[in-house]
């Protein structure tokens, strides 16, 4: 009889790791609190670092993971989750009852709640979006102002709710630096004729091709690049953003007005996963993601026994990280159940 | 502008504010520059709102302004601040009101280091004790007296004999709330509404009818600070300050400016005068400047006491503009008259400490 | 005229750089005949090595800024200072051709100010 593994959280690390379970033989069970799989993948349009379509990386998933013998169970989240010998036990809340061998948790990551950043008037004053908020825009292939009108003047900020006291998140979101210069450049295709600004901290561009991005977006599509961080924003009588930035390399503080203010938010552990980690008694660190065993060769492997994780559930990391992780999550799983 | 979007941050900061049995605390110089505001502030609590106010003929300056500009150690303030203390305890209140917005920022600042440093706390004991003979407890309760008529201004609202709105054409007024630094910039856990968005002045106005302005330079210091403004060559700087928040508002027309600090009405309205006369600009409408009033003149004004009653003959820029767009009654004559009749003040002979 | 009284102070002027209001002429013909300024990211390896750097107060990364964002003054009157001696461009690791930018940076002076340099 084949082993049961239920993978919580049907996002791109637990899609992926439903379909390599599934080759392997096993039996899945992937549980999905939403009424659709994908996840965040579901709210951006293009990926960096090829503006490549974000629907061709939704196919794939779909494709492995919607294969016989993968039970698919949406709006469903667990209410239980309990130990008993070498078995686990779920209980769903809707009442559904079922064991499994061993677990892999991909519960995934929220977007930080920009209104926390109560500066930067997101909720308050129009205009006033999120990365998320700017993908659904290049998905209707508009950018407008609330009044209709299209901007011209468009400012981007990194660290909004990243590497930030005041939050109380201190780690860096890794993506966000190339997310905002994707997004930059992505606007210049929109609007050729529009100026675009992004106010950072620290250019973090670590990923493969992301440096030539930000080569390509100052050197094609004129975007400008301020370092400093914008510490408010306003709004002046026609309704334009007045943001205040230090231009820390000219030494001095610069007054600009904006039509519009892109927030780049940070990535967070999730309210699920949060939700997770207390009925199944999961550690959590500092930044409040899980804590793996080992930072090197256990960043699969939770402090119980039989429970792995995959993806963004212990810290931020790109689509393709994710893809690997969680191949790396079945492999670990495999080991796992092998020796029972 | 989205309302819900402030209203949400509005919720999350929240404070205690005491019901009655307030111990008031005086400033040491609103009396100079807004004569009415505190006597004003008195009889509304005491005689409209009918609570228990009580002053303590022995209490003093909190020295708040002299620890500010580097006069008076931190040490010697905090023992004048528990020699405060004591004389509430003494009368027997523990609801402190403090009528300045940088004695209330004081107050919370000693409060706070004394609750994570506590033997600073048993140090200034000792010391009140050695110096004054005195013992003190520390008070449950800390509001500003803008705290306290934010919480009362359904009940002042309701007494009102004027609404904040043009008496023609019942358009609300329209107001720039400017709030004392001290009062939410430090602890914004302390202020009503927080430091970015405070409501503690919006939600008066709101009630008694009139409407807020935002404006990008909401947030901007008036300039007052002490220790820069105290050497006359540093004015500049003060100056350039208020003219930076003029300068911001003016787009937006507003009719007068609400603040709840004793230096900052002092500065947006005499500073109007002293940018007219080096710039020749004014930033109201036809000519005029904008009015500068502190809460307890508004509160005054909306029940029906007498302008020159309030004091407002003192201020640089004139109010009538305002009094009479609300339609409130005032006889031009009387303005600086003084033959009004003076209570006889009771002399009291307190040499203890 | 009403006279002035004498307050003793004058108002501090702000130092904040006004985007809107600076005259960016001289940066968009630097940009039009020299693209690599694009490139820049104020890095400072050019500083770093500079000849008249090492002794003035010529700062060429600052100057790079400055133009770009329209505060000319400083740049007006320090760009005469270079030495044209080419040890900025070795470094550069954008590829900026550096020397070029000075000397379109003097023409372009030349151009609007009518300031000879």
């Amino acid at each position: 009889m084949s082993k049961h593994v239920v993978v919580i959280g049907g996002g791109v690390a637990g899609m992926e790791a439903a379909g390599q379970l599934s080759k392997c033989g096993f039996e899945v069970t992937l549980i999905e609190k939403e009424n659709k799989t994908g996840g965040n993948i579901n709210n951006w349009y293009k990926l960096f670092p090829d503006r490549r379509d974000s629907s061709e990386v939704k196919e794939y998933l779909d494709m492995i993971s919607q294969k016989n013998g993968i039970k698919l169970l949406t709006e469903t989240t667990i209410e239980k989750l309990n130990r008993h010998c070498d078995r686990f036990s779920i209980t769903t809340d809707k009442g559904t009852e079922m064991t499994a061998d061993a677990i892999i948790v991909a519960t995934g990551f929220d977007l930080f709640k920009s209104s926390r950043k109560e500066e930067y008037g997101y909720g308050i004053y129009d205009n006033v979006i999120t990365s998320a908020g700017l993908e659904e825009m290049f998905r209707n292939g508009k950018i407008s102002l609330t009044n209709g009108k299209i901007p011209s003047a468009i400012g981007i900020v990194h660290c909004v709710g990243s590497r930030d006291e005041k939050v109380g998140n201190l780690y860096c979101s890794k993506l966000c630096c190339v997310t905002a210069v994707k997004q930059a450049i992505e606007i210049k295709e929109h609007i050729p004729e529009s100026k675009v600004f992004c106010f950072y901290m620290d250019m973090r561009m670590g990923g493969t091709h992301y440096e030539e991005l930000y080569r390509e977006a100052q050197e094609k599509w004129g975007v400008n690049f301020i370092r400093g961080k914008v510490s408010e924003a306003g709004e002046s009588i026609d309704n334009k953003l007045v943001i205040k930035v230090e231009d820390t390399l000219a030494g001095r503080p610069l007054k600009m007005e904006l039509d519009m203010l892109v927030l780049m938010a940070g990535m967070e552990m999730s309210e699920g996963g949060k939700k997770i980690a207390r009925i199944g008694g999961l550690n959590t660190g500092e930044n409040r993601f899980f804590s793996t065993s080992d930072h090197h060769y256990g960043s699969n492997i939770s402090n119980v026994k039989g429970i792995f994780y995959a993806g963004t559930c212990i810290g931020p990391m790109s689509i393709t990280d994710t893809i690997s992780h969680s191949r790396a999550a079945v492999s670990d799983v495999m080991d796992f159940l092998r020796d029972q | 502008m989205n309302i819900e979007g402030k209203k949400a941050i509005w919720n999350d900061y929240q404070k205690e504010i005491a019901d009655d049995n307030y111990f008031y605390v005086r400033s040491c110089v609103r009396q100079n520059f807004f004569p009415g505001s505190e006597t004003a502030f008195l009889k509304i609590m005491r005689d409209e709102l009918g609570k228990d106010v009580y002053e303590h003929p022995c209490h003093t300056t909190c020295t708040g302004i002299g620890y500010h500009s580097d006069i008076v150690p931190l040490e010697t303030t905090m023992t004048v601040v528990a020699r405060q203390f004591a004389l509430m305890t003494e009368a027997g209140y523990k609801n402190l009101l403090p009528s300045c917005i940088t004695s209330f920022g004081l107050y919370t600042e000693i409060l706070d280091t004394w609750h994570h440093f506590p033997e600073v706390e048993e140090k200034i004991r000792k010391q009140l004790k050695k110096a004054t003979g005195r013992e003190f407890l520390k008070p449950e309760n800390l509001a500003h007296a803008s705290d306290v008529f934010y919480k009362f201004r359904k009940e002042i609202g309701a007494k009102a004999k004027y609404r904040l709105v043009h008496k023609n054409t019942g358009e609300p007024l329209k107001v720039v709330d400017h709030i004392g630094c001290h009062y939410a910039k430090m602890f914004p856990s302390k202020g009503v509404g927080g430091a970015e968005y405070p409501y503690v002045l919006t939600g008066m106005i709101e009630e008694w009818g009139g409407q807020i302005i935002d404006y990008p330079e909401r947030r901007h210091c008036c300039g007052f600070g002490f220790r820069q403004y105290l050497v006359q060559a540093n004015r500049g700087f003060s100056i350039a300050c208020s003219k930076e928040k003029f300068e911001s508002m003016k787009p937006f027309k507003p009719d007068m400016i609400i603040t709840n600090c004793p230096g900052c009405p002092m500065f947006l309205d005499r500073w109007q005068y002293v940018i007219n006369e080096m710039e020749g600009k004014r930033y109201g409408q036809n000519g005029e400047g904008i009015p500068v009033f502190t809460y307890e003149e508004v509160a005054g004004l909306v029940l029906g006491y007498d302008p020159w009653d309030l004091g407002l003959q003192m201020h640089q820029t004139d109010c009538e503009p305002v009094l009479d767009k609300i339609g409130i009654e005032y006889n031009p004559e009387e303005k600086f008259s003084t033959n009004k009749i003076v209570e006889d003040v009771k002399i009291h002979n307190y040499v203890n400490v | 005229m009403k006279k002035m009284e004498k307050f003793g102070f004058v108002i501090s002027k702000g130092r904040q750089i006004d985007y809107e209001s600076n005259d960016r002429r001289i940066a968009e013909y630097i940009y039009k005949r020299e693209p690599s300024f694009r490139l820049c990211i104020e890095c400072g390896g050019c500083s770093a090595t500079c000849t008249t750097g090492n002794f003035t107060g010529f700062s060429l990364r600052e100057l790079h800024i400055l133009i770009k964002r329209g505060e000319n003054d400083k740049a007006r009157h320090d760009i005469k200072k270079c030495m044209l001696c080419g040890k900025c461009t070795l470094v550069c690791p954008r590829g900026v051709n550096t020397r070029n930018i000075v000397v379109l940076a003097r023409q372009a002076f030349q151009n609007y100010d009518n300031y000879a340099i």
